[in-house]
């Protein structure tokens, strides 16, 4: 369990215990289970990047971590309390503290309001008592972002892709929270901006002590502005562990595929020269392979993969593999 | 200065083209009609393809690359005002020909696929069919050796049991699987020329790789020249050997991948490069672009990047030629020869990923 882990931690911010969340299919006659046993902790003040593929779960887990979405099994705590067993009032008041921000900022702004109603409308949610106050906190939320003061009486279609952006985060802003959740929220932006809005988070987090949960495909970004990295293939972690280890030494061998998949901009004589290059897709997440889900892609696999699911463990201290076959030194291929 | 000759010399081939090029792309312009008026999407692009070469073609959401991918093969819209300049393709200039001639062109000699493989795809016929119908449409190929060679085709692209899988229907398809089809119907007649418009970017990282290795492979082995369009500027350094950066219509700089990446000669192209996560310390500030691409209906006289340059002085509100700089190299800067640009290994002892590599 994490709780065994070397030193001293401090009290998580969020800690999740065997989470499971589940789908029916549309005809209802199977069931997807999008997430699946997965355990962690958020540290306060850390960026947590979560990577993985498309349908490996990891939006799931972010919509389920600030309960857009209700888990099916385990629990997900805030600060030490299930925010579930609050009533009603208080479980709204609770989750102002908990954001999560979108990757299209597009979808993610009405149309029809300007800037600064789109960022007002949280705290005339919330029922921030009076007007000024709301003025004073929405404008403070666009300071902060970048984003000068006319920019709130335009309305979406009058701003760039990395303005839209700004004003989302500043919408997240505005209720002070202490966690905010980013689902791929630089994918939509350009290269060229994409570093801005990096550096704002970064700077946000420093300024006002914030929490992310950074969920990404991109392995350049997460490894850039993460503390930990969790590496996520069809609902489970694979590997959790800091940035240097999981991106530099990875273990797991669909880390060490991914890292190895990701197109470098280096020129030829500073490229790998031996790439692992993954046999076919990820299956379907209704019928995943028995023991280790990865097994039918690995180029490892041994009889033990597809008997055995391979148990969550801490291989190095604070580094965790779900792999039979972490700690050889090195493995070859069949 | 010494660029001007080779670039009078090279206004002087601006007619024919290169004779070796496999595809000669002279002064390209596409112009639309919109409700204000008339707007320049693209304008001057230069540029040659040899032939089997792999050329990316780079730039960021409305710089032009996917309409000059588009205007090569004639797929324009309906608002089209007008095509200027030539494209020179085996003496045919593809610009000004009949659409009968181009219809003998397109899909036969040059071939193009796409980002979204669903949309691609026509959901009510089998992939069999989609991919023997380009063959049965350019050659006298009768039913049964259209289907021998379709599942010849998939087995090609890396399509397990091929026999089986061509009465399969698109939705039957993984996303990986859709791109393979396309890419065999694409290249089913042998072209000379594919185009490939962010081939890969619908696609997950780990299956990304495998289509990128798939499109050098195919490409090298029936020498087949490959037009990669992509943002991402991963995608070409893995997969091609000549980069053609785009900016706001123009091309501003055509080099060598590796050149390209090593020692970039415009300040956007460098501006892109440092841009990169991989390639700054971790947890360190990103270098970004500042301001934004200029509004294709206010476009500035001079150089288009201007606004945004940290280079720019008196001399850049001057409009800007495509310069010779030596090494078959090509910069829309008048500055290349003065500046020192930042490439990708500027920060390499201290990138994370860039690290890696090193050691290994």
């Amino acid at each position: 369990m994490m709780s065994s882990t070397a030193g001293p931690k401090p009290d998580p911010i969020v800690s999740v215990r065997d989470l499971e969340v589940r789908f029916q299919t549309t005809d209802r006659r199977a069931t997807v289970k999008a997430v699946d046993g997965v355990n962690f902790d958020v540290r306060r003040g850390e960026t947590f990047g979560i990577i993985g593929e498309s349908g490996s779960g990891k939006t799931t887990i972010g919509r389920a971590l600030v309960f857009l979405l209700r888990p099916n099994a385990g629990a997900i705590r805030h600060d030490g309390i299930d925010p579930q067993v609050l009533p009603r009032r208080e479980f709204q008041s609770h989750r102002r503290d908990y954001q999560i921000i979108f990757q299209d900022p597009n979808a993610a702004l009405n149309p029809r309001m300007t800037i600064l109603s789109s960022v007002l409308e949280p705290l005339e949610l919330a029922r921030t008592p009076s007007r000024a106050e709301r003025l004073a906190r929405a404008q403070d939320a666009m300071d902060r972002v970048g984003l000068p003061q006319e920019i709130g009486e335009r309305y979406p279609h009058q701003l760039s892709g990395g303005q839209k952006q700004r004003a989302i985060i500043a919408r997240a802003l505005t209720l002070r929270p202490k966690l905010i959740v980013c689902d791929e929220v630089v994918a939509a932006l350009d290269m060229s901006i994409r570093g801005d809005v990096l550096n704002l988070f970064a700077e946000l987090q420093r300024d006002l002590g914030l929490t992310y949960v950074f969920i990404t495909h991109d392995l350049s970004v997460v490894s850039h502005i993460s503390n930990r990295i969790a590496v996520m293939y069809l609902g489970r972690f694979v590997e959790l562990g800091p940035t240097p280890n999981v991106s530099e030494r990875p273990l797991h061998p669909y880390t060490q595929a991914l890292l190895s998949a990701a197109p470098l901009p280096l020129p030829s004589t500073m490229r790998r020269d031996r790439r692992v290059i993954l046999r076919g897709e990820m299956p379907s997440p209704i019928d995943p392979p028995s023991g280790c889900r990865f097994r039918t892609r690995c180029q490892y696999v041994q009889a033990v993969c597809a008997e055995q699911a391979p148990g969550w463990r801490e291989v190095a201290p604070d580094h965790w593999v779900a792999c039979h076959f972490a700690d050889r030194a090195n493995f070859s291929p069949n | 200065m010494e660029a001007a000759d080779p670039a009078a010399q090279d206004s002087e081939a601006a007619a024919t083209g290169s004779p070796r090029a496999l595809m000669s792309v002279r002064g390209l312009g596409i112009r639309f009609k919109t409700s204000q008026g008339v707007w320049r999407a693209t304008r001057k692009i230069d540029f040659d393809v040899a032939p089997g070469e792999r050329v990316g073609i780079v730039g960021e959401s409305g710089c032009g690359k996917t309409i000059t991918g588009l205007s090569i093969l004639r797929l324009l819209p309906n608002n089209l005002a007008g095509l200027d300049g030539s494209i020179m393709f085996g003496g045919i200039d593809l610009a000004a020909c009949s659409s009968r001639a181009m219809r003998s062109i397109r899909g036969r000699r040059i071939a193009m696929i796409f980002q979204e493989p669903m949309s691609a795809l026509d959901p009510v016929f089998t992939v069999g069919h989609q991919i023997a119908e380009t063959l049965r449409a350019h050659t006298s190929a009768g039913k049964e050796e259209a289907r021998a060679r379709a599942i010849d085709m998939l087995r090609r692209v890396g399509i397990a049991s091929p026999e089986r899988r061509v009465d399969d229907y698109p939705h039957q398809l993984s996303g990986g699987m859709r791109q393979r089809v396309m890419i065999a119907a694409a290249l089913i007649c042998g072209p000379q020329l594919l185009i490939a418009d962010e081939p890969t970017t619908a696609l997950d990282v780990t299956v990304q790789a495998q289509i990128l290795e798939l499109l050098r492979n195919l490409s090298g082995q029936s020498h087949t020249a490959l037009m990669l369009i992509t943002h991402d500027l991963g995608v070409v350094a893995e997969t091609c050997t000549r980069m053609i950066t785009m900016y706001a219509g123009e091309v501003i700089e055509d080099a060598a991948v590796d050149a390209a990446l090593v020692r970039p000669l415009h300040p956007y192209t460098s501006g892109l490069l440092r841009a990169l996560p991989h390639l700054s310390p971790r947890f360190g500030k990103l270098p970004s672009i500042p301001g934004r691409v200029p509004s294709i209906a206010d476009m500035p006289n001079g150089c288009r990047f201007m606004a945004r340059c940290r280079f720019a002085t008196a001399g850049c509100e001057a409009e800007q030629e495509l310069l010779d700089a030596g090494g078959g190299r090509r910069v829309r800067c008048w500055r290349f020869g003065e500046l020192a640009l930042p490439g990708a290994l500027q920060h390499a002892s201290s990138a994370p990923i860039a690290g890696t590599v090193v050691q290994q």
